[in-house]
Order: C-alpha cells, then structure tokens, then sequence
C-alpha cells in the first residue's frame, strides 16, 4: 500500500546484462528528449493559441462602450458596440453544474457496475455500448434531445415547478417548460456520461486485484471494499474522469445551441426558456458577426478559456490534497 | 470491533451474522410494483410522482429499512449501494440505448450500397439518393492525420509527466494539458483558421482540418494516457529497473504494455470525440459533394459536415441523409473501435 | 482477456448485421434528370471554391448540379457558412465569390475592392426569397395577417391565438383559445435581420426594437437556423415563426399565411414575391446592384416580406487559380432563363423583369481570364 520513493532513475550503475553503459544512456538521453520536448510542444501551442486569443481580442474591449462583465446584452457590431458576458458566464456555469451533478455520480454508477457488479460478459458489451456514444457528433445529440428526448424532460420540469417552484430556481412565470437550461444540462450531462464512464472505469479495472481481495477477505462488505479499497486508490483518476466530462460540457456547442432558446438575460429560473453560454453563442453568431462581433466572439472564447483555469486550479487543489494513493508519484 | 461486539451482545454464534432470505428482494419488488400500480389506477397521487418512481422509491427505502433492521447497519448500506449502482446503470444505459436505437432505425431508412459509395455531386437537396463515401474518405484522411500527429506527441507528453516529469515544467505542462481539455472546439478551428489560413501558410482543406482536430485530441491523449501510465504499478518500474533494463526500455516494454488497453481507450475516446466535431471543420476545411482524396488543396468532406450541410438544408431527404450519416459515423468509430482492441490484446502482456 | 475479444467480437457482428441490414434496404438512386437541351453555351473547366449565405444554399445547389451535368469537367463547391463569414472569406482570398443575403457595403466594399486589386467588387442580385409567416394550427387552413398584428404578436403584444385583432381578420375561422408559441431565429442571420427591417417599416408604431441580424424582441423561443424554426414550427401546435419559404414546402402542419399589405390579402409565393423584388431600387452604383427593397409595397399580387440574395464577384483581377471563366460561366448559367427557371419550384424566388436585364449586363462585365 504505502508507495516507495522513486529510486534514483538517470543511470544504472550495475549492467548485469552486458549491454553498453554509454548506448543505454544514449537511449534514455534521446527517449527523454523525444519526451520532454513533446511536453513542450503543449505548452508552446497553448502559448500560440493564447497569444492569438488575446490579440485577438483586442478590438472588441477597446470598442466595447459596456461593462464586459455586467452588461447583459450582445450587440457588438451595433454603433456603439455594447457587449457583455454575464449572460453567458451564468448559462454555461449553471448548464455545466447541473450536467456535472447528474453524469458524474451516474457515471461513477456505470463504471462500478461494469468493474465490480456485472457479469463480465454482460458488463463488455454494455460498457462497450457505452464507449460507443462518445462518438455521437453532438448535433445529433442535440436533434435526439430536441425531438425525442424534450417531450419527456417537459413533464419533469412542471413537475419541479409545480412542487418546488417555491424555490425561487424551480419558478416558471411564463408556463413554457421547453428548451430551458434544466433540458441543456440534461442533454448535457447524457453527452459526458460516456466520458466521465469510460474513464473512472478503465481506472477501477486498474485496482489491484490483491488490494480488493484483502479487503473482501477481512470481511468487508462490497461497498465497504469500494470505499475502503477502490475509491483512494482511483481518487485522482476519477477526478480527472470528471474534469474531462467538465470540459466537453463547458465547451460544448452545437448540442447546446439546438435545445437552449438562446436569449441574451440572466434566467434563473432553469425550468422556463432562455439562457446562453459561450461556445454555444460563438456558434449561433460567427456566421454572420461583423469585425467588432468577430473579436467579440473571439473575447468570449478567451474567457471560457481563463473559466478552464480556474476550474482546473481548483481541481488541482483537490487532487494534491490526496496525493498519496496514486501508483507512481 | 464492530461485528464482534455486536455479537457478543446479541449472543449470536453464527460465522456471518443474520441475513435477509433470498426470497426478501423478490418479495419488496413485487410488493414495490404493486404500490406503484396502485399509484397508476387508483387515482391516488404521490405528489404528481410516475408510478415507476414511487415503486422505485419504495423498493430503495424498503429493503434499506428491512436489511438494517435484521442485518445491521453495514449490509443495510451495501444493499443500498448495490441498489443505487444498478439503478444509476438502467437509468444512465435507458437515453443512452435510445439514442442508439435512434440513430440505427433512422439511419438505416437510408443505407444502402448506393449510400456508402455514392457521393452528394450532383444530388439537389429535394431528391432522394445521394450518398457519403466523399466525406467518409475525407474523415478517414482528416482524423488519420490528426491522430498521427497527436497519438505519438500525446504518448510522449504523458511519458514525460509520468516518468521523467518533475518540478515546474511538468507541473506547467500538466496543468495547461487541463484547460486545454476544456478549449471549445469552434476555438481550435478558429486558431487554425487565423494562424495557419488567413497567413497563407495552408488553404482550406484536410490537412488544416487535421491540424484543428489534433489540436483537441491531444489534451484527451495526454490525460488518458497520463492516467493509464501513473497506474502501472511501481513495483514493475522497479523490479525492472533493479535488473539493469535501462529506462526507456522499462517505459517501452514495461509500462506501456502494461497499460496499453487504458491507453487505447484514451485514443478511441478522442478518436470518437474528434470525429464527430463539426464546428473546426466548417472553418478550416471546405465543405464539398465530391471526392477528393487529397488533404493538401481543394475540397474535402467531412462525416460530420456532411451531417451539418444535410440537416440545415431543411428538406425530408436531406435530413434522412443526415440521420444515414450519423449512422456511417457511428459504425466508423465502431470498427475503429474493434480494430483497436484487437491491436491492444496483441500487445497486451501475456497473462497466464 | 476475455473482455476484449467479447467487445471485438460485438463490434464485428454488430457491424456485419447492420451492413447487411443496409444491402437490404432500397434506393431511389442518384440520378437526376438531365435538361433535354444544353443550358450552358460556354463550359468552363477546373474547380471553385466559393462561401456564403445558408439562406440560397438550395439554389446553389440545383445550380451546381445543372452545371456540372452539363460541363462535367467544372467543380464547384458552396460552402453555407453564413454571409459575414462568407463575405471575409472572399475578402481574404480564400473563395472566387461570396453568397450573401445584405449587399457588401461601405468598409467592406472597401476591402473587397482591395482584394479585387486592378478591379472592383460588385454586388449581382442573383438568388430572391420569399419570408414565410408559417403557423400550426389545426384545422386553420387560411390566416390572414396585416404588418400591425404581425408586428404586435412578435412583439409580445399580441399572445392568444383568439386575440379580437386577429379575429377581425379572419372572420369565420376557428381560433383556439391558446397561447401563441412564437419561434424566432436563435442565430444571427439576413433572414431575421430583413424581417424585423419589413415590420420596421410597415409597422413602427408597434415595432420599436432596432433592426439587426439578432432576434432582440421578448419572449418567445429560439431554433437555430430556418431548418429548425420550420421543424419547431412543424412539431408545436399553436405556433408560428418566420421562416424562407422553401423549408415549408414539404411541411404538413405548418402553412404559410398571408399577408394584407392594404390591397388584400396576399399568399406567400414565388410569383408574388418575384413581383415585389422586381420594384426595388437599386442604391449600388454602375454594374454593382445592390438593392433597396420596398416593404411597403401595396399591391393585390405582391408579396411584401421579401429578400434578396446577392453574388459577391470580382469584376476583373481575380487571381488565375481561382478561375475566373468557371465564375463567369456559372453565374451566366445561374442568370439565365434556365438557371431562374430552377428556383421557382425549390421555393426560391427567380430575378424578374427589368432588374434581370441589369444583373446580366452585370454578369456579362465579369472579366474572363
């Protein structure tokens, strides 16, 4: 259980083997080139691509002659231009949480069922199934949730209006359960399940046998052994099994651009029509934006962009507070 | 500890305490089913709740509530797990099926020979027919260059985080592989397009297509790879280290074997979400209804932009031709998908 | 590794069953009808790349196919990326010619004209279309509108489907007593923009909102791109959007409804619409078209909610290798008697009368080589 230190790893002073010291450091040498400079590589394109954004983004908070981040409209290519992110950041926050609420427990559900639960023969195929849906383009999954899917959220979302809607959240004035951000953050959720699935299960596949066996010997229950013996040993991946399905669900577009009634206010009320988010709003306005609109757009890819770090800063603060569990540290 | 003392005072001597009869789970299913038919025609109402859902919320805090009382508190909460893991399954697997079901029987309404080796030149949006084997081609060059220049840059950077990585670089590196997973797609098209097309450097085609997709798939790599790689086991690391095997060769024939089949399914799963990505494509590639194998210049579909370009055309056709697209992608990845397996159990360790 | 060869194994079958599923499936075909005689005097070769407007995708398209039958060498690829993006692709060298629904002005003229180098960037009306009122309800099989109760529904003024203004018009038909469910363009685009420009001008009493390509009056919901506006349309009872033409033809539910400009009531069709177009006034300079539409237009066969659609084109200096004789030779074929003659029953909205004079004097300006 307890992880050894690292040993020293740059040379090998014993060679039992016969095979050439200085070849073996030629090879390590080259293969930690090769490496580190692919690392880099990562860093310098997303150098490049912040560079861009940012230099892109220029014109647009130059002409902008609103507040960035409390105006609640979007006429940038109006005279005078008159954007703001608000609207947006509240969408694809709240669209985000309620599709994270939803997929990652559900998605830690499936993995635990394939891993530990299942037949394995019943459990390939259907987690297989599963694997299969990260492939769906995402405008499909938005005609599914717009035509098949809606008719069924509409029922819930009176539901929770109906005896919830004292929560201010729940409320619905105008009556129209349709195409609200609860039905965004529904599809949504659908969509990262299969990454947030796939991944916490290859990680729990990872497990070792002995650890789950020791824990199952000593008289644990099932879940106590998926508490005691799976959950520290694949916390950092299920972490980053999350933050995947977070990134496809903060960047997400069409999908989002089909089901949400895209409106420039901020729409608490998550039952009712209305809401935007920013991947979605680049692409229902590229197409047609003018100059200013172009690198206003561009200005809302940057923040979503500075959205990632923080999320990932703080994830980051999470995992390191459980660090010790992981394989190789 | 717990068990014992709770023997000790209850007097009991069984080996493994007092269970629930086997029949006890049947027995609050039916039971669960008949509340919520009564539910469904009695009239009565559970705050609005579907029937399924009252049976279901019976079911959970029945047995919850039986298996504490005869079992303790330990098998109550197991039961109640194992219920929430199988529940959590039929409700995730139930839009998920449904999806796939959809997309087949509409795809399937279109398949034909004449769609698979068809192309879209000279259809009109109104007339039945057509096919996609242009943009099938041109997402099989498109996603093939991009996991050239991803999967080897990719395994690298992960390689490099896990085995060599350490201090700020690798901290930079690692954190910056985060928020380049959550760079929406339309923005990698969009660098694509300003610094490789608007320069000169490429036109619109395949090939800057490609560079966009690898651009998203490299971040899911990494982190997949990055997952697999940190799993592996030290004691392999070490024990084949403490023969004398240099490094790179523990890194190549040890802990990448090792973790081979997490690592592929890392690259499926960017695979898969690369090659259903739309927006990039519509800004770095140029949309067309004729096959054109070459990625340098010209025109060149793609799987997804073909699904795009029928479904905003509007007409019945045109969209059946969409949902037959969807299809052709799905079973793409599908075979992508097998193939990949097969490899991975090639190279897999041998076990037993 | 038993996984593995299990999900190897589902994935071959899954695959063979479906592929034999689909060699059971029937097909229509590909083949279109040939014209019987030769549309095209003057095939062009090689290929072009040109980008635009989603709103004259169609139309493009049965172009492209009747040329390319005709001239089999020539390719031409369209891509509907919408006319903004369209219009900075050709202005940055990228594509022969830009689709847009909103004639290249000002700034963007400029810059066109640049990119054009020795010559200009004109604007050829080539592509007119009619905006669709369409609404879903059942068993209303005709409604008249006039711009005020137009502009008061979509300005949230007007909500029941029984309101007495509308009633008025429609003495004898059956109004439900049901909200209106409105559906608006959730995108930017020329169709939202020319639409909110025609209740602008006929109704500004109620209409107070500023013109634009966005949708910025409240209430209602959005569908991204005509194609969903129609299918939202097609699915909501009770409701009603704005939308081209052409995406309710095939419609069962949704119908179109017409339109009391003052001189009766008008239906929303090619024909009518053709009429109304062919009164705008040209505000472009010498060969460079670009239009100013009469909303107002009040005439017992004119349909007034009108678009247009123009060709961005080089009239000389564009480079070789983005053929000039290709764009030259297609926008003659798509200008003449039988490139119009396709766009009627695609529910387009061919170029008529005297102004198709001028937008082929102005296609016959574009230098060749």
């Amino acid at each position: 259980m307890a992880t050894i230190t690292q040993p020293p790893t740059q040379e090998q002073p014993l060679d039992p083997d016969g095979i050439a010291g200085s070849s073996v450091r030629r090879g390590d040498r080259t293969f930690l080139g090769l490496s580190t400079g692919s690392g880099i590589f990562v860093l310098v394109l997303m150098a490049g691509i912040a560079v861009f954004l940012i230099w892109q983004s220029i014109p647009a908070f130059t002409e902008n002659t609103a507040n960035p981040l409390t105006e609640q409209s979007w006429l940038p290519d109006a005279d005078p231009p008159v954007f703001g992110f608000a609207v947006l950041f509240f969408g694809t926050i709240v669209t985000s949480i309620i599709a994270m609420l939803l997929a990652v427990p559900i998605g830690y559900g499936i993995a635990l069922f394939i891993a530990f639960y299942a037949p394995a023969r019943v459990a390939s195929i259907l987690g297989f199934l599963v694997d299969l849906l990260a492939a769906v383009p995402s405008i499909i999954f938005g005609l599914w949730g717009l035509y098949y899917f809606m008719p069924y959220v509409v029922p819930a979302a009176e539901w929770l209006s109906q005896y919830l809607g004292w929560i201010p959240l729940f409320a619905n004035d105008p009556e129209i359960w349709t195409k609200s951000i609860l039905m965004a953050g529904l599809v949504l959720a659908i969509m990262i399940l299969p990454t947030v699935s796939a991944i916490s299960r290859e990680v729990f596949l990872q497990v070792p046998r002995m650890h789950v066996e020791a824990a199952l010997a000593l008289g644990a229950t099932r879940w106590e052994m998926i508490r005691m013996a799976v959950f520290p040993f694949s916390r950092p991946g299920m972490i980053s099994a999350a933050m995947l399905g977070l990134g496809r669900a903060l960047g997400e577009t069409i999908a989002v651009a089909l089901v949400l009634s895209a409106v420039f206010e901020i729409n608490w009320q998550i039952t009712a029509p209305g809401g935007n988010s920013f991947a979605a709003n680049i692409a229902l306005k590229w197409g047609e934006a003018g100059d200013v609109g172009r690198s206003a757009l561009i200005a809302s890819g940057l923040v979503l962009f500075f959205i990632t770090l923080i999320v990932n800063m703080t994830a980051r603060w999470v995992i390191s507070r459980r660090k010790d569990f992981s394989g190789a540290n | 500890m717990a068990i014992a003392s709770a023997e000790r005072a209850t007097g009991s001597v069984h080996l493994t305490g007092r269970r629930l009869p086997r029949w006890a789970p049947w027995a609050l299913a039916a039971a669960s089913v008949g509340v919520g038919l009564l539910v469904q025609f009695s009239g009565i109402t559970a705050m609005g709740l579907a029937p399924g859902i009252v049976a279901a919320l019976v079911f959970l805090i029945g047995q919850t509530t039986a298996s504490g009382i005869v079992e303790g508190r330990r098998h109550a909460v197991d039961r109640l797990a194992t219920t929430l893991v199988y529940t959590t399954f039929v409700l995730a697997l139930a839009p998920l099926l449904w999806i796939l079901i959809t997309v087949t029987i509409k795809g399937l309404s279109v398949m034909s020979p004449e769609f698979l080796t068809g192309t879209m030149r000279n259809i009109n949006p109104r007339d039945a027919g057509g096919g996609l084997f242009h943009a099938f081609i041109g997402t099989l060059i498109q996603v093939g260059i991009a996991a050239l220049i991803a999967v080897p840059i990719g395994v690298l950077a992960a390689i490099y985080l896990v085995e060599f990585g350490r201090g700020k670089l690798a901290y930079f590196i690692s954190f910056f592989v985060d928020v380049m997973t959550g760079i929406p797609s339309i923005v990698a098209g969009l660098f694509i397009f300003t610094a490789l097309i608007l320069t000169g450097v490429l036109e619109q085609s395949g090939l800057a297509g490609a560079f966009a997709l690898a651009i998203l798939m490299l971040p899911v790599i990494i982190r997949a790879t990055e997952e697999m790689l940190r799993i592996v086991p030290n004691e392999l690391r070490e024990g084949a280290l403490a023969l004398g095997v240099p490094k790179w060769k523990v890194v190549l024939r040890i802990v990448i074997p090792t973790a081979i089949s997490g690592i592929i399914t890392g690259v499926m799963l960017s695979v898969a979400r690369v090659a259903g990505e739309t927006a990039p494509l519509l800004l770095t590639t140029f949309l067309a209804q004729s096959t054109n194998f070459n990625p340098i210049s010209g025109s060149q579909a793609s799987l997804p932009t073909f699904i795009w370009d029928q479904i905003s055309r509007g007409t019945n056709a045109a969209v059946d031709r969409a949902w037959g697209g969807a299809l052709a992608l799905i079973l793409f990845v599908l075979v992508l998908y097998a193939g990949a397996r097969l490899i991975s159990r090639y190279f897999a360790p041998k076990t037993s | 590794m038993r996984f593995t060869r299990n999900a190897a194994f589902a994935a071959t079958a899954l695959t063979s069953a479906l592929l034999l599923a689909a060699c059971g499936g029937s097909s229509d075909g590909g083949d279109t009808t040939a014209p019987t005689d030769a549309p095209v005097s003057d095939c062009a070769t090689g290929s072009i790349k040109t980008a635009g407007s989603s709103a004259q995708a169609n139309a493009m398209s049965v172009w492209i196919t009747d040329y390319q039958i005709a001239c089999p060498d020539a390719t031409i690829d369209y891509q509907p990326v919408g006319s903004g993006a369209g219009v900075e692709q050709f202005i940055a060298g990228q594509t022969s010619f830009a689709g847009t629904d909103s004639a290249v002005t000002d700034e963007d003229l400029v810059a066109a004209n640049a990119r054009c180098e020795v010559g200009a960037a004109i604007n050829i009306p080539m592509v007119g279309g009619a905006i669709a009122i369409a609404y879903n309800v059942e068993g209303l099989d005709s409604l008249t509108l006039t711009p005020t109760v137009l502009a008061g529904i979509f300005a949230n003024n007007i909500t029941k489907w029984n309101d007495p203004a509308i009633a008025a018009l429609n003495s004898g038909a059956n109004l439900p007593d049901a909200t209106i469910a409105r559906f608006h363009r959730s995108d930017s685009s020329g169709t939202t923009d020319n639409f909110s420009a025609f209740l602008a001008a006929t109704a500004p009493d109620v209409w107070t909102f500023d013109g634009g390509k966005d949708w910025i009056a409240p209430g209602g919901q959005g569908a991204k791109g005509s194609d969903q506006v129609a299918a939202s349309v097609e699915q909501t009872p009770n409701s009603m959007g704005y939308v081209e033409l052409s995406f309710i033809l095939e419609a069962e539910n949704a119908k179109g409804a017409l339109i009391d400009n003052g001189a009766g009531p008008v239906a929303p069709t090619s024909q009518n619409a053709s009429n109304a177009i062919t009164l705008a006034t040209q505000v472009g300079t010498g060969d460079d078209l670009a239009l100013q539409l009469d909303y107002a237009v009040s005439s017992a066969d004119a349909y007034p909610i009108v678009l247009v659609t123009y060709e961005t084109a080089c009239q000389a200096g564009l480079p070789a290798d983005q053929n000039p004789a290709l764009v030259s030779s297609f926008l003659t074929f798509a200008a003449s008697d039988a490139g119009q003659g396709l766009l009627s029953a695609e529910g387009y909205v061919p170029i008529s009368g005297d102004l198709l004079t001028k937008v082929r004097a102005s296609v016959a300006s574009l230098a060749t080589s």
